[in-house]
């Protein structure tokens, strides 16, 4: 197979990169110009960036071959001894790459007019944001993992603490030092793995066997890191402070896309190089995702602030993912890769649909609002599409997801699998009490008359989420025939070290 | 060896020295008239001495006393270069201070003198003299700044207190010699060999306390916050970079040529001052107000890293020692340059809040901090993380995990003062107009910036063979 475009995944990581030095370029060449004008170069220069990025993810999802669990798109440079330059795709991340490149255009639509305050900046951190992210699903060397991996956090702290709410100085801080805590339990790992194996190349160390006795504490160290990124209970607490305090893009890109990494993390790493210590630790993992999905899901009840319980909503969700992984068996990696792309879609567009009433009476209490249905219909129909989606309505991508990895689940623990069950229950019962609150009833609250409903801007924004929702949702072969063949791999391995 | 080539291998201090006392003459017949030009020739001094070390042999002089190796010379280069950058940076500094004396140069030169006749060390006497002609130069550096109160009360106590560790330092020599029956570094490892007896520990441990004073490591760190805080900034520059980067140099050297068969029991000793370090260096900055106070704690803090990468013993952990050093180096250097281009209606700004809302006012810069923070805090992929990545990595290999993982989470705990830096610019509202910055402290950070980042992979690629090279003669397994 020959790419159509060469060093087609290069390209993708780094042409965000390359818009934000073009901002920067354009801001420099135009610096005598009115500020609005310089503003307006940023906001185009990254629109087309991201639209450009998209399309060329749309290049690397028609020349993927789904028949085989290589590597794809493979591109490696030695640069050091200790360092290759080695990027690659198989079925799992290319998914996650295309998801990236879809919410990036819509994140920077979202914060077309919402963005007052150094909107060059913003969009900057953006682009940067995006190829730190691409980059972490395209790497295919330990190093250059850990480096897009960490790298990310830079650009959210100044999104959260620049552009945030007003505690956003806490948030910023919490999500920083809360995730470069488990980091560098990782690098310790990463380091001490490259010692003893002598390769940082991932794919090698994949089929490397581990000595038994240091795969608990490996096994620890990443998990420490991915279940911070996750995040799982009870690690979980930065996320909804930097959900809240989070601009509206910002969340879609943590709920969207930063979370995803937790799993995809667990699946890259986790499962396949440690084998036996994941099977030893799979009764703790479970017992956490329970605990996240139940518990979770009852604080998300409790809420008054719409953004903190979809936060909590999302903790949940990501519950149904680590436990689908650690059931290890084809349903429930299938279903956790499936429910991590469909929770891109859900999660991305009811933050933007806080968004969307946020920036029209800027609180995000749902005491404030009541009756929106009879204000804003159009309005109305997307929230209730994506807050059923989010309950796992069938003939939504929720549903699937939700469904396979409870299968998953069943097989391995039908104890875990019974109580998380009632998780499904409880998101029916937040989400739907939340739709009725904010959306139902007469309109009690004067103030919220007088705003229009849903612009053509928000529109385009949301007609991308809604079609990938029930596309995914109707037909999930979309999704299954990217992953199968590497999910079997994976699995494969898997099950052969544990002897099951 | 002829006299000859022996001399030709000292060619970069020759370099210095002959022009040094030439420069000195002249400078005491003109007056402070001819700071300017003093200035520029002690630079050119230096720069020129920078090639000659750069392109410099191998060999071991003088009846062993003097060692140029890969490692010496790599060390020289870069200290010279740093040495040159603080003359340019303290030209400027003193100038618009009112304070532009032509000693200052010849100073710095000379002290740049005693940094590399430390780093070639190869007998106890020349460290000794090496030490101190660097020293006896930073402390009248020090004071420079000699009618302001705090410049004296940091020139007194690094003086009272450098005097202290230079007595802790000779103690330790005469059990040496006493013990060992030699100054030489070989001699005495062949005589550690042969009889290995107690009073040769006795005195090891006070070379490496003597030693751990000059880098500031824990527990011999006490002098460091108020020095950053009161000498003036270019010293400072000049103090939290190159001598530190000698020390550890010459404290390698000590280590794995003289006392190499004692390797388990000097390693305990680093191990308990790293962490000591890390440890002190994380928590102590966290309430710092000050900047220059800050980066005292950081720099705590990162010898401790420097001492870990060195108690592994191995060639890979003397080549994280280098390439750490000189990262670290040029971060430091870089702060303090962006501290002195930063001043409002003609006072410095010393407090992080006075830098409250920079990104309002000076962009350029407030880049050029943020990126030299976050090397600083070990943040992939600025330059500071692969310094520590190769640190880590050396400790690991040598099985001292449990301290390499205790050092990762003290830079967490480290990590939230940088971020305050950070957060501080970025997110606070501004203070007001900053006056112009002075173009050679500007330049001088932003270079440093750009070598930390984007150039990081460059530098890298250049700096990562050169370290490997070096560390080939040094002489381990």
């Amino acid at each position: 197979m020959s790419p159509v475009i060469p060093n087609l995944l290069s390209l993708i990581t780094f042409l965000p990169l390359v818009g934000a030095l073009a901002i920067l370029g354009v801001k420099w060449v135009s610096r005598k110009d009115d500020a609005s004008v310089i503003e307006r170069n940023a906001k185009w220069i990254a629109l087309w960036t991201t639209l450009a990025t998209l399309a060329l993810t749309v290049v690397l999802l028609a020349g993927f071959d789904r028949t085989t669990t290589d590597y794809q798109f493979v591109e490696k440079v030695q640069w050091f001894s200790f360092l290759s330059y080695h990027m690659g795709v198989d079925g799992i991340s290319v998914l996650f790459v295309a998801l990236t490149a879809l919410l990036m255009p819509l994140c920077i639509l979202a914060s077309w007019d919402s963005v007052k305050t150094r909107l060059v900046e913003y969009m900057i951190a953006f682009l940067v944001l995006e190829t730190l992210v691409i980059g972490v699903f395209t790497a295919l060397d330990l190093f250059l993992f850990y480096v897009f991996f960490e790298g990310g956090l830079v650009p959210m702290f100044l999104i959260i603490g620049i552009w945030g709410g007003k505690d956003r100085i806490y948030a910023a801080y919490k999500f920083f030092l809360y995730t470069l805590l488990g980091s560098v339990l990782m690098l310790a790992a990463m380091l001490y793995m490259v010692s003893v194996a002598g390769t940082s190349d991932i794919p090698t160390l994949s089929t490397y066997a581990f000595s038994q006795a240091a795969q608990p504490w490996l096994w620890f160290a990443f998990f420490a890191s991915f279940a911070v990124k996750m995040p799982m209970w009870p690690v979980h607490t930065w996320l909804p402070d930097a959900h809240v305090q989070a601009p509206t893009a910002g969340s879609v890109m943590l709920a969207g896309i930063l979370l995803k990494l937790g799993g995809y993390g667990f699946i890259r790493f986790n499962l396949p190089m440690f084998p036996h210590a994941s099977e030893l630790f799979t009764p703790f993992v479970l017992t956490l995702s329970v605990i996240a999905i139940v518990v979770t899901s009852l604080i998300a009840f409790r809420q008054t602030d719409i953004k903190k319980l979809i936060a909590y909503s999302s903790v949940a969700h990501m519950g149904f993912v680590t436990m689908g992984i650690f059931a290890g068996n084809q349903a429930g990696v299938q279903g956790a890769v499936y429910q991590m792309i469909s929770h891109g879609f859900i999660s991305g567009a009811l933050f933007l649909c806080v968004g969307v009433v946020y920036d029209r009476w800027h609180t995000r209490e749902i005491a404030f609002y009541g009756g929106l249905t009879k204000l804003m219909p159009h309005f109305a129909f997307v929230f209730l599409l994506f807050t059923m989606a989010n309950v796992g309505l069938p003939g939504t991508s929720g549903f699937v997801g939700e469904i396979l990895t409870m299968t998953g689940l069943y097989q391995a623990s039908t104890w875990a699998a019974l109580v998380a069950a009632t998780g499904v229950i409880l998101s029916a019962m937040y989400a739907l009490t939340l739709f009725k609150r904010v959306m139902y009833g007469e309109v009690t609250n004067e103030q919220l008359k007088g705003h229009p409903d849903l612009s053509l801007r928000e529109k385009i924004i949301f007609a991308p989420l809604i079609a990938g929702t029930l596309l995914l949702g109707i037909y999930p072969a979309f999704v299954f025939d990217f992953t199968t063949a590497s999910v079997d791999a994976v699995v494969a391995t898997y099950r052969a070290v544990i002897g099951g | 060896m002829d006299l000859t080539s022996a001399l030709h291998l000292a060619l970069p201090e020759l370099i210095l020295a002959v022009s040094v006392l030439g420069i000195l003459v002249y400078g005491a017949l003109r007056g402070d008239k001819a700071a300017g030009s003093v200035a520029a020739l002690c630079g050119a001094a230096l720069i020129a001495a920078a090639f000659a070390a750069a392109f410099n042999g191998h060999g071991k002089v003088f009846n062993g006393a003097f060692i140029a190796d890969g490692v010496a010379n790599f060390a020289k280069t870069f200290i010279y270069i740093a040495s040159a950058l603080v003359v340019v940076l303290a030209r400027g500094y003193f100038e618009r201070q009112n304070n532009n004396r032509f000693e200052f140069p010849i100073l710095v030169t000379l002290s740049a003198i005693g940094m590399s006749m430390m780093v070639s060390a190869g007998d106890l006497i020349a460290l000794y003299i090496g030490l101190e002609l660097n020293s006896l130069a930073a402390y009248v550096m020090a004071a420079f700044r000699r009618d302001d109160a705090k410049g004296s009360e940091a020139g007194l106590k690094y003086f009272v207190l450098g005097s202290l560790s230079s007595g802790l330092l000779l103690y330790g020599i005469s059990l040496v010699y006493g013990f060992a029956g030699s100054m030489n570094f070989d001699a005495i490892a062949a005589s550690a060999q042969a009889n290995m007896q107690v009073g040769l520990i006795f005195g090891l441990v006070f070379v490496i306390a003597g030693l751990a004073f000059k880098v500031s490591a824990a527990p011999f760190h006490m002098w460091t916050p108020d020095v950053y805080e009161g000498a003036p900034t270019p010293v400072v520059a000049l103090f939290a970079g190159a001598p530190k980067f000698a020390a550890l140099v010459l404290l390698a050297r000590v280590l794995n040529d003289a006392f190499a068969g004692l390797h388990d029991q000097w390693a305990q000793v680093l191990l308990a001052i790293a962490t000591l370090s890390f440890l002190i260096g994380g928590l102590g900055g966290l309430m710092q107000k000050d900047f220059k106070r800050l980066l005292a704690y950081s720099s705590i803090a990162n010898m401790g890293y420097a001492m870990l990468a060195l108690a592994a013993g191995t060639d890979k952990g003397v080549m994280a020692l280098l390439l750490f050093s000189v990262l670290y180096m040029v971060d430091t250097l870089g702060l303090f340059s962006a501290q002195i281009a930063l001043s409002r209606k003609g006072i410095a700004v010393s407090k992080i809040d006075d830098l409250s809302g920079l990104s309002k006012v000076d962009m350029k810069l407030t880049i050029a901090i943020t990126v030299l923070a976050l090397s600083v805090l070990g943040m992939p992929p600025f330059s500071g993380f692969w310094g520590k990545f190769f640190v880590f990595g050396a400790a690991l290999e040598a099985g001292y995990w449990g301290f390499a993982v205790a050092g990762l989470v003290a830079s967490v705990i480290a990590a939230f003062y940088y971020l305050r830096i950070i957060k501080v610019m970025w997110f606070d509202g501004d203070k007001g107009e900053l006056d112009k910055a002075p173009f050679e402290a500007k330049w001088i950070a932003y270079a440093a910036a750009a070598f930390a980042f984007p150039i990081a992979a460059f530098a890298l690629s250049g700096l990562y063979p050169l370290a490997e090279t070096a560390v080939k003669s040094f002489g381990l397994n």
